[in-house]
């Protein structure tokens, strides 16, 4: 495979964002040196400081207390460590508490062990309405919990939809659950860096991060865990990370992720400024040019790195290949199996037919996004999805 | 030129694509996706559309340094190929499924999509040559008789073949296997596909008695004398010779063949060798792979994958075909196709509707 080079246009920055120059120095830096963070000798100590530091940097950043940061693989195993350390957790204290309120837009990392604990646990799974801009309401958070407080084990809400940016009331719903003594998870991967996040103001229990998104290394994330919630294990062992997350820490990968997020929490109001103008043109270039295509999600209330079209009459499939010849990577959505990209769940949650939601196509801006790769767009899409049309849509016309 | 090679994530699709590369071409790897539900891996040799076979396509791209995406005909080749098959045997025929989907999907459905895309061409990994001649293309077969697979391609016309690239109908299959260990392709010491893609486990009566249930009738002589009974004639194919389980033997002793199927009464009608021997056939359906042929044509004949090739005299109608064997021949069956050569060349393919048998009384 030909390894991307200057000219390709990288448009995926919510599927993975280049990695900071200051992270990579960081984290390269540590890569060399030897040390167990759990070992007592000197060495030990040594890795021990720099995870230590990479905590307290990070809760800094993210408006929490070190004592509340615990490190993970990623963002998919801290979204499951939320969701059944709090299910068992809250279970312990309370047999009846069995309800899961989450809408049907939360990434398949939230979705997949909710759906999980419904079958394999007995959960009752209970689906939040969302609306066609892709939003969750707070009255219906309430009128949920209402119904039966006793019974709800807790609640899911994404910070930002990572497919169409639909911003969620995240806060809001914190508020009235808080006044249930209800717990909320909130998974804020495509959040940090795009918008302002605090982790003691938004009054949630628990917060999923993940460093690739924001410019940090590969494999780490963490789940951000109020001091006084309690969550039950899902990896045991050497009882690393206040007991909740055994494993031996990547020492390096947490200092690439503390200095990362800086970066992005530091600049992130410049930056949301700069890249909603870049969006905003690239969303105006194209509903403005291309017959049919239309925004997808909240037109304000969203990701400001985030562009979301549908397209009729063609497939986005065939779209991204078009545009991948041309240097543009883009995606078309977030699920696949085997390549093979099913209609997008979050599309048909907001109410989008099959076919609306296979013509689809996400551009995502981040740091290195530029005016020139937003003018690369416009230039060539038009004839892209005349293209595509041509190609038509797969399942259509069968002749047998 | 832009190529699409389609990939399989077996090793003859992942040499066929990087010879194309090689000689220059921009070349793009899909692998078509054709099972609603695909397992996530290879169960022994059978079966082409697992997880498994589609991460080994993206490998074997990978080395090749080409594109490589996967497409979605799950629902096409179940329209075309896989319901067909069903209906073709409750018909009491015999389909080949491989030459349906060289038909619809592989050189109709994907050609057509990869040409509106802006590709000029399909390349497979298929043993058959093409052979560029002042009067257009030719299809003939690979040189490696054992993998020639011009058969199943009979049935693409002078345009299908003007967009199709087939760079392994030049070499024999051990070379294939080398060149790829040579390449690097991960895919070199794969066992070789068989059977039915979409029929996994490769039982096809398991297969075809589930979609169509049981519909046991009996077993009948060319008299109409009972001889046993059987649970579906879709279990059943023209020239089949095992698991008829008739309990008598024949009076003279000697193995007994279907000769017949029969669905609207269940009947299967099974003789000797003798009984099946066929004089002529009609055919429907020609698919010429040039232009027509004349009116009365000397040829030879393959009437079934892997099958003899038999001197013949084809009579061309407008949308038929009457085959008569120069010598008798057995084992024809309805819904397979007859492929007419000439030579290595293919004239083209015809679905045979209907049998004459050598010997009177059935």
């Amino acid at each position: 495979m030909t390894p991307p080079d200057r000219r390709t246009v990288y448009l995926d920055h919510a599927a993975t964002t280049p990695m900071l120059p200051a992270a990579i120095e960081a984290m390269t830096q540590h890569l060399a040196r030897t040390g167990n963070a759990s070992s007592l000798h000197g060495s030990g100590r040594c890795a021990r400081r720099t995870v230590e530091e990479a905590r307290e940097s990070l809760a800094a950043s993210l408006g929490a207390q070190p004592s509340e940061i615990v490190f993970t693989s990623g963002g998919t195993e801290a979204d499951n460590l939320a969701l059944k350390g709090l299910w068992w957790s809250r279970l312990a204290a309370d047999p009846r508490r069995r309800r899961i309120l989450l809408s049907g837009i939360e990434h398949h990392a939230v979705l997949d062990p909710a759906i999980w604990l419904g079958r394999h646990e007995h959960a009752e799974i209970e689906w939040l309405p969302v609306d066609e801009l892709g939003r969750v309401g707070p009255d219906d958070v309430r009128r949920a919990i209402e119904r039966d407080p006793e019974s709800v084990s807790f609640v899911t809400l994404m910070m930002a939809n990572n497919e169409v940016g639909t911003l969620q009331p995240v806060a809001e719903v914190a508020a009235i659950a808080q006044e249930y003594g209800v717990p909320v998870h909130t998974d804020a991967v495509q959040a940090i860096g795009q918008l302002p996040v605090d982790f003691g103001e938004l009054g949630v229990d628990a917060m999923t991060v993940s460093a690739h998104k924001l410019g940090g290394p590969y494999g780490i994330g963490a789940l951000v865990v109020h001091k006084e919630t309690q969550l039950t294990p899902i990896l045991h062992g050497g009882g690393q990370e206040r007991d909740v997350r055994s494993g031996t820490l990547d020492v390096p990968a947490t200092a690439g992720f503390a200095v990362a997020a800086e970066h992005a929490v530091k600049h992130q109001a410049d930056e949301a400024l700069r890249l909603a103008e870049l969006r905003d043109t690239l969303i105006a270039g194209i509903t403005g040019t291309v017959e049919g295509a239309l925004l997808s999600g909240d037109p304000t209330g969203r990701l400001p790195g985030n562009a979301h079209l549908s397209f009729s009459d063609c497939e986005g499939d065939s779209l991204l290949l078009l545009l991948d010849a041309r240097g543009i990577e883009v995606s078309t959505g977030s699920a696949c199996n085997a390549g093979v990209a099913e209609p997008s769940h979050v599309l048909l949650a907001m109410g989008y037919d099959d076919q609306r939601a296979r013509g689809s196509l996400r551009f995502t801006l981040g740091h290195t996004s530029t005016r020139a790769d937003i003018d690369a767009v416009l230039d060539t899409i038009g004839p892209v999805v005349e293209r595509a049309k041509s190609a038509g849509l797969q399942n259509v016309g069968r002749n047998t | 030129m832009r190529v699409l090679a389609a990939m399989s994530g077996g090793v003859d699709s992942a040499v066929a694509a990087a010879r194309m590369a090689e000689a220059g071409h921009d070349v793009t790897g899909v692998h078509l996706a054709l099972s609603r539900n695909p397992q996530s891996y290879r169960s022994g040799a059978r079966g082409c559309c697992t997880i498994e076979d589609s991460r080994d396509a993206r490998r074997a791209a990978d080395v090749i340094g080409i594109p490589f995406y996967v497409w979605d005909l799950a629902e096409r080749f179940h329209a075309d190929v896989v319901e067909d098959f069903v209906s073709e045997y409750a018909a009491g025929r015999t389909p080949n499924p491989c030459l349906r989907c060289n038909e619809k999907v592989k050189f109709s459905a994907v050609l057509e999509r990869a040409l509106a895309l802006g590709f000029d061409a399909v390349a497979t990994g298929h043993y058959a040559r093409i052979v560029d001649t002042a009067s257009g293309r030719e299809l003939h077969r690979a040189v490696d008789p054992a993998k020639d697979q011009s058969y199943v391609l009979g049935v693409l016309t002078q345009q299908q073949l003007a967009h199709a690239f087939f760079p392994l109908g030049d070499t024999v299959k051990t070379e294939v296997r080398e060149e790829a260990e040579r390449r690097g392709l991960s895919v070199a010491a794969k066992p070789d596909s068989h059977d039915i893609c979409f029929i996994a486990d490769g039982d096809t009566a398991g297969f075809l008695g589930a979609q169509l249930g049981e519909a046991p009738g009996d077993i009948v002589d060319a008299q109409g004398n009972k001889l046993g009974e059987h649970q579906g004639t879709h279990g059943f194919t023209i020239g089949q010779r095992k698991g008829l389980r008739i309990g008598t033997p024949a009076a003279d002793g000697k193995p007994r063949f279907v000769l017949d199927i029969s669905p609207v009464d269940r009947t299967v009608t099974v003789g000797s060798r003798e009984e099946l021997a066929v004089s002529e056939l009609t055919a429907s359906k020609p698919r010429w792979c040039g232009p027509p042929p004349a009116a009365e044509l000397h040829a030879t004949a393959q009437l079934r994958a892997h099958g003899e090739e038999v001197p013949v005299t084809a009579t061309v109608l407008d949308d038929r075909v009457q085959v008569s064997f120069k010598e008798p021949t057995s084992a024809v069956a309805p819904g397979q196709a007859v492929v007419l050569y000439d030579g290595t060349r293919v004239i083209g393919s015809a679905t045979i509707d209907s049998v004459q048998r050598a010997t009177a009384g059935v």
